[in-house]
């Protein structure tokens, strides 16, 4: 079949089973906007405010749905306002198709107007990169940017199309969608070594990350966890993934993890990383992370077996696949007094009080998680209310709490609702945003409106760079130098602005109140909370310290 | 610490070299030394790589760069198991008393003085990397204009050949 290049685009995409794309139009992606022209019955378009809305909200729907998200720029600052897009999912592991079109092929590399060597700049924070130079090898190529996107540890990829290429015609045979590739299988014998390093633990601790989400496996994650009594801690990628037995549960881990986790990891003598590459983050050294234990790690990517921490064992694979494998193999080993140990310690957690008044930021995830619903999606942006936000959120299914966990991106959050929202139109998505995130990302409030998205923003305005003053505080002898911007930003009047219901909430019921009204909008909403600047996210392990130096305490004036 | 080999066959794309050469920049990976050359598949392209590292960064140098999408082979080459080789260059300056002097050394090496001039002459030498350093060691009274090195390049003893996987190419 003859075709141009840029039907031919359209046509892999509609044979992948991308249903909804994100994209903002620019010279160089004007053929490929002309062929989505034509197909808008079989994909729908959405134009954000900005590429960075396209990426993060194709990343978002990613999330949301599995499957691969796909964004489209023009050339030059186009491609480059994906660059913090790609990267924040590169290192989340989402699958993504980057779509940039480029300069024509005679104009490249020679500084021509809205040219970069995209494909280059990727690179680094990609899963791979492709920069198209044959029309013939244009579909070929696409397919298999889809295949590497999905296959193994996901991952985003990029596709640089020269304009000339999306002009020209080619011949074009049909396929179908491609098939990610079948993941390592680890054999017998190593399962049972493991098996039986499992059974004989006396101190185990399970924590599990994102694999967990990614591979599909919060069934399984539960039945290990509910068929060996094995006490469970999460990290913020797997926050809200499953729900099980109370006494089992140890929260997050890490540095604004429970005392109960961290001091089950400190004291573990095995340690079962699950889905998880213990990024610092985690993990801040063998020191002070689970220094008596073996750590065995479930993992689809080899790479991560032993790169940070000295691994102790380790099965490469599918988290599913491994977990189905390993549960005939184990079961529920008397611990008696590790769990008493872990009841103790989990007396010994931070429980806030209400606020007396005023509105304190885990009531506000509570109203939330009363009110949205177990089909609610709720985005982050980055910041304390991110933390708070997974401390205290009340999902408990995979897919249902998204947030910047390995880059730590600002300005995620609304992007990632709209995609999130254009997927499941019906579900509730609440993206939790702090003063200084929105800033960075308030004008998605204008896609919603274009496109109708409820999307509820709540806005935690503290109306300081909240994490970073609680860094000063701790480390810095409370200089706030350059987090306490005062600005005299009306959020009411510019949701309004940008045609968004807008409430404001600075009590318990006042929230509540707007909550369930903007859960009735047939558009975007934003609820702005007054957060006191001193609330602080706790607990706070320090960097490099131990169970010990956990702060509890959220007093200014000296620790 | 112990240098390491390490072969790499990787698809002849533009831009391969920058993709493996960033990722050692990015991770913090040494790079002694680093040849490319063609293969005799006109598709594949060979890498040679000499780094440093203790047991964990070269298993790690193995595993990140294993993962780019066009490395089809990566191994650690074991130094008592393949012939590794490199070429040096060396311009010297010269005056007649000394030449007679230097041919012997030459001689000792197995090095060849390719070009001779009035004043300068150049020597042409292939050897294991040690044996270039220690020809340098000795050469080093005379004065040095110019030297050149290529760097490791390597095959392995017996019959077989460095496999690799057999797949379409990610050109594009
Ligand atoms: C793009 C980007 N720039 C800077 C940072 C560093 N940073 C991390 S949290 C934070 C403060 C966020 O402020 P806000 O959104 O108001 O959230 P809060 O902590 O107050 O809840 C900053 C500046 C970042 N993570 N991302
Ligand atoms: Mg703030």
């Amino acid at each position: 079949m003859k075709m141009t290049g840029a039907e031919a685009i359209v046509e892999v995409l509609i044979e992948q089973g991308v249903k909804d794309i994100f994209g903002y139009p620019g010279g160089a992606t004007l053929h490929i906007h002309d062929a989505l022209c034509k197909r808008q019955g079989e994909i729908k378009h959405y134009l954000p405010a900005d590429e960075r809305g396209a990426v993060h909200a194709a990343d978002g729907y990613a999330r949301a749905t599995g499957k691969v998200g796909v964004c489209l720029a023009t050339s030059g600052p186009g491609a480059t306002n994906l660059v913090t897009g790609i990267a924040t999912a590169f290192l989340d592991s989402i699958p993504l198709v980057a779509i940039t079109a480029n300069v024509g092929t005679s104009l490249i590399g020679k500084d021509s107007f809205q040219e970069v060597y995209i494909s280059g700049i990727a690179s680094p924070i990609a899963k791979h990169t492709y920069a198209v130079r044959d029309i013939t090898r244009l579909a070929h190529t696409l397919r298999t940017a889809f295949q590497i996107a999905n296959s193994g540890r996901k991952g985003p990829v990029l596709v640089d199309i020269p304009k000339d290429i999306t002009a020209g015609i080619l011949d074009f045979e049909p396929a179908g969608p491609v098939c990610a590739d079948a993941p390592n299988v680890p054999d017998d014998a190593l399962i049972e070594k493991i098996a039986g390093m499992i059974q004989k633990s006396k101190r185990p601790v399970l924590c599990f990350g994102g694999g967990v989400v990614s591979s599909g496996a919060s069934e399984e994650i539960k039945m290990f966890i509910e068929k060996t009594g094995i006490p469970a801690c999460h990290t913020i990628m797997a926050t809200g993934v499953v729900a099980f037995g109370d006494e089992l549960d140890l929260g997050m881990t890490g540095m604004h993890g429970s005392v109960a986790a961290n001091s089950a990891v400190a004291e573990a003598d095995l340690l079962i990383a699950a889905g998880t590459r213990l990024s610092d983050r985690v993990a801040q050294g063998r020191k002070t992370f689970a220094p008596e234990a073996p750590i065995i790690q479930f993992d689809i990517d080899p790479s991560e077996i032993g790169k940070s921490l000295e691994s102790g064992g380790s099965l490469i694979g599918d988290l599913r696949s491994t977990l189905q494998a390993l549960m005939p193999l184990v079961d529920k080993q008397p611990r008696a007094e590790w769990m008493e140990q872990i009841c103790r310690w989990k007396e010994k957690d931070y429980f806030p009080e209400c606020g007396n008044g005023s509105i304190r930021p885990h009531e506000i995830m509570e109203i939330i998680g009363e009110l949205a619903g177990g089909e609610s999606i709720i985005t982050t942006d980055v910041g304390q209310h991110q933390i708070w936000a997974a401390q205290y959120c009340k999902t408990t299914r995979p897919r249902g709490f998204m947030t910047s966990g390995g880059l730590g991106t600002m300005g995620f959050g609304y992007g990632a609702a709209v995609g999130a929202q254009v997927a499941f139109p019906n579900a509730p998505v609440i993206h939790i945003t702090g003063d200084g995130s929105l800033h960075m990302n308030m004008c998605e409030a204008a896609t919603a409106v274009s496109y109708n998205l409820p999307v509820i923003t709540v806005i935690m305005d503290n109306e300081v760079l909240g994490m970073v003053r609680q860094l000063q505080w701790a480390y810095h002898d409370e200089c706030y130098m350059a987090t306490e911007p005062y600005r005299k930003t009306n959020y009411e009047m510019v949701g309004k602005g940008f045609g968004a219901e807008t409430y404001r909430a600075d009590t318990a019921d006042a929230f509540r109140d707007a909550f369930s009204k903007a859960l009735k909008n047939e558009g975007p909403s934003w609820i702005v909370c007054h957060i006191d600047k001193k609330e602080k996210v706790l607990p706070m392990m320090p960097a490099g310290k131990g169970v010990e130096d956990i702060i509890l305490t959220q007093e200014e004036g000296g620790l | 610490m112990e240098k390491t080999v390490i072969s790499l066959m990787v698809e002849n794309n533009a831009g391969v070299l920058a993709r493996v050469a960033m990722l050692f920049g990015r991770r913090g990976f040494n790079i002694d030394s680093l040849t490319v050359s063609a293969t005799d598949n006109p598709d594949i392209s060979r890498i040679t790589i000499t780094t440093t590292g203790d047991e964990q960064i070269i298993n790690q140098i193995v595993l990140q760069t294993g993962k780019l999408v066009e490395v089809r082979a990566i191994r650690v080459e074991d130094p008592l198991e393949s012939i590794q080789r490199e070429l040096l260059l060396l311009k010297l300056r010269t005056s007649e008393n000394d030449l007679n002097d230097i041919a012997a050394i030459c001689s000792i090496y197995e090095a060849k003085i390719v070009d001779l001039s009035e004043r300068s002459l150049i020597i042409e030498l292939t050897g294991k990397s040690g044996k270039i350093d220690a020809f340098l060691a000795v050469l080093k009274k005379y004065e040095l204009i110019e030297q050149c090195r290529t760097g490791v390049t390597t095959i392995e003893r017996g019959e077989t050949a460095f496999a690799y996987e057999q797949r379409e190419s990610h050109r594009s």
